[in-house]
């Protein structure tokens, strides 16, 4: 059986060539990534610059490449982004409001047993909180591929949230995501799951199909555009439901789960229950795949929770109890 | 390039505009808000070789392609940098009475509303990437453009700074040129006493700068050290220029406490007359 799996950083690398070679006023800013050895620019090859491990340096030249008319596209690891350069990310680009795209490989638990070194479970917070700032989070390669080119004609800054290894495809048949606009996934009248990034969409669906065999119709939004947020299709999908569930590799704090709360709290009365990683740093050893699963990104973990926050109320106090890191309440 | 000519020396006939500019600066420094005096005293003369000697820019044409670029890196001598601007033409001088009050768009540090300011700064440490990456496009674009940068010696701290140092080195940015204003004072002291610079020059150039060294008040020795580039084929460029903090007032020329003031009615009246008599040191070549 072909293996389907492709991540989505690989999908982004071999569609960044062919943007260069397209369009003569995009430049490739790489800091030491390793992540386009052996891709052949060919004729674009002078507008790949690699500054080595410097990515302050890296934001700061890329927003004077594109205060002086280029696009540039700046590769790093998510953290780094979002936390090293975030000062860089903020003024020099974000202010001033220029078209630079920032690839951030190596996103949420991606990073698997390189540890929280090198996770990034607080970039979406970091990145959408900027005026400016578009934040992208693709599913799966096709996804990638699809966002990549809608993106490029942005005039503003682009936050794009790649993983590291292969991960699924979507299940076919969802029409192509267009940026700006939840994917439906799936639809049902009584709970509506919102989720980013491949695990949690995956976590998502996966347990849509679980809570269906208890008689829980679950719908599923792919929320790839964190920022600016498709509120007209949450209101849409979140009405009448009993419980509105965030799924998202990143810190329960801030991200994909913040900016749906902020949202339906200004709307209307939903429940709201956000899954992604508790409030601690994800010490524990393990691949991609083990560190979900452990945080409760996973079909299974998704399901439980749902019934448990449908039967038993409010959820926190349980889940912040879970992995042993709070002792009492705040 | 060439610089352009002039039958004076540019001390001679640069030196009108050095003087208004410290007048313009202690001016702002008296409004409600006050403002970065010494810092901005000790800018004037490059600022001046710069603008008037220098850099190809035009008020007519600010976003003409083939300009050079300047970024003021540390930030917080707006206030010189706004006073320039006004002299240079770019803005109208009557704006800077309203400097710091509500409604105006002169705030402490440059932002891009303010015709002639390129990008924003004031968080140290940001400008010599921003230089380098429009000396990149320029270099990308075969445009003549170069971009100069200037740093207050106390941003040197920031480690940011020889990310870029070494960044733009290795790019070969011959289009690039730094100043620092070494007036050796950060707010809380020497500079040598708080975080020691020093050997200043030789560290630029093991980062593979093309370094000069050059009196920060001396029109024609800036002019003359800055004048064309690239200095060195395939370096960036360095200038060291040896300033005074507060230059041109006597009462904080050299002085930590000149950082930042709120000049008082009585204080404005004495730095006027000591820009007057020509007492306080800068501009004095």
């Amino acid at each position: 059986m072909t293996d389907l799996r492709r991540a989505t950083r690989v999908a982004y690398r071999d569609r960044i060539a062919e943007v260069l070679a397209r369009d003569p006023r995009t430049v490739c800013v790489d800091t030491d990534t390793g992540l386009f050895q052996g891709v052949d620019f060919g004729a674009a090859a002078h507008r790949y610059v690699n500054v080595g491990i410097a990515e302050h340096n890296a934001m700061g030249l890329a927003a004077g490449l594109a205060a002086g008319g280029f696009t540039p596209f700046v590769h790093t690891f998510a953290t780094f982004a979002a936390m090293r350069a975030a000062e860089a990310v903020k003024i020099d680009i974000a202010y001033n409001a220029l078209p630079v795209r920032i690839a951030a490989t190596h996103s949420g638990l991606s990073a698997g047993h390189f540890g929280p070194t090198h996770h990034a479970l607080e970039d979406l917070a970091v990145m959408r909180c900027l005026p400016n700032m578009t934040v992208v989070v693709p599913a799966d390669a096709a996804g990638t591929e699809a966002l990549l080119e809608q993106t490029l004609g942005l005039p503003g800054p682009l936050y794009l949230r790649l993983g590291r290894k292969p991960t699924p495809p979507l299940p076919a048949g969802a029409a192509p995501p267009r940026l700006g606009f939840a994917q439906v996934l799936r639809t049902g009248p009584d709970v509506l799951l919102v989720a980013c990034g491949p695990h949690p969409v995956h976590a998502a669906l996966g347990a849509a199909e679980l809570l269906a065999a208890d008689g829980i119709r679950a719908g599923v939004l792919n929320m790839h555009t964190v920022k600016p947020l498709d509120v007209p299709a949450l209101l849409a999908h979140s009405a009448g439901r009993a419980l509105v569930v965030t799924v998202e590799e990143h810190w329960r704090a801030g991200g994909l789960g913040g900016a749906v709360a902020e949202a339906l709290a200004e709307s209307g009365p939903v429940r709201v229950l956000r899954l992604g990683v508790d409030d601690t740093f994800a010490s524990v050893v393990g691949d991609h795949d083990a560190l979900a699963r452990h945080y409760g990104i996973d079909p299974a973990s998704v399901a439980g929770r749902i019934r448990s926050a449908l039967s038993v109320g409010p959820p926190v106090i349980e889940e912040e109890l879970h992995h042993g890191h709070r002792l009492s309440r705040m | 390039m060439s610089v352009p000519l002039t039958e004076l020396s540019a001390g001679a006939a640069f030196a009108g505009h050095a003087a208004r500019i410290r007048e313009h600066i202690v001016a702002m420094c008296s409004g409600p808000e006050g403002g970065h005096l010494g810092g901005s005293m000790s800018l004037v003369e490059i600022l001046t070789a710069l603008y008037f000697g220098v850099l190809r820019v035009d008020p007519a044409a600010p976003a003409d392609p083939d300009r050079d670029v300047f970024l003021l890196s540390k930030g917080h001598g707006a206030i010189a940098l706004y006073a320039t601007l006004a002299e240079r033409g770019f803005l109208d001088p009557a704006e800077l009475a309203g400097f710091g009050t509500w409604g105006s768009r002169l705030m402490a540090h440059p932002v891009r509303a303010v015709p002639g300011v390129e990008l924003p700064t004031g968080s140290l440490g940001h400008g010599l990437a921003l230089g380098a990456g429009f000396a990149l496009a320029a270099r990308l674009d075969g445009r003549p453009g170069r971009a100069y940068v200037v740093m207050g010696d106390g941003e040197l701290q920031e480690g940011s700074v020889w990310e870029s140092a070494m960044g733009a080195a290795a790019q070969r940015l011959d289009n690039l040129v730094a100043v620092v204003d070494r007036n050796g004072l950060q707010i809380s002291g020497r500079t040598e006493d708080v975080c020691a610079l020093e050997p200043l020059a030789q560290r630029w150039r093991t980062f593979g700068w093309s370094v000069r060294e050059a009196p920060g008040h001396d029109l024609d020795a800036l002019v003359g050290a800055l004048g064309s580039t690239p200095w060195e084929p395939g370096r960036p460029s360095l200038l060291l220029a040896d300033t005074t903090k507060g230059a041109g007032l006597p009462f904080v020329a050299g002085a930590v406490h000149s950082h930042f003031a709120t000049l008082s009615v009585r204080q404005l009246a004495r730095a006027r007359a000591a820009l007057a008599a020509g007492t306080g040191g800068g501009g004095r070549d």
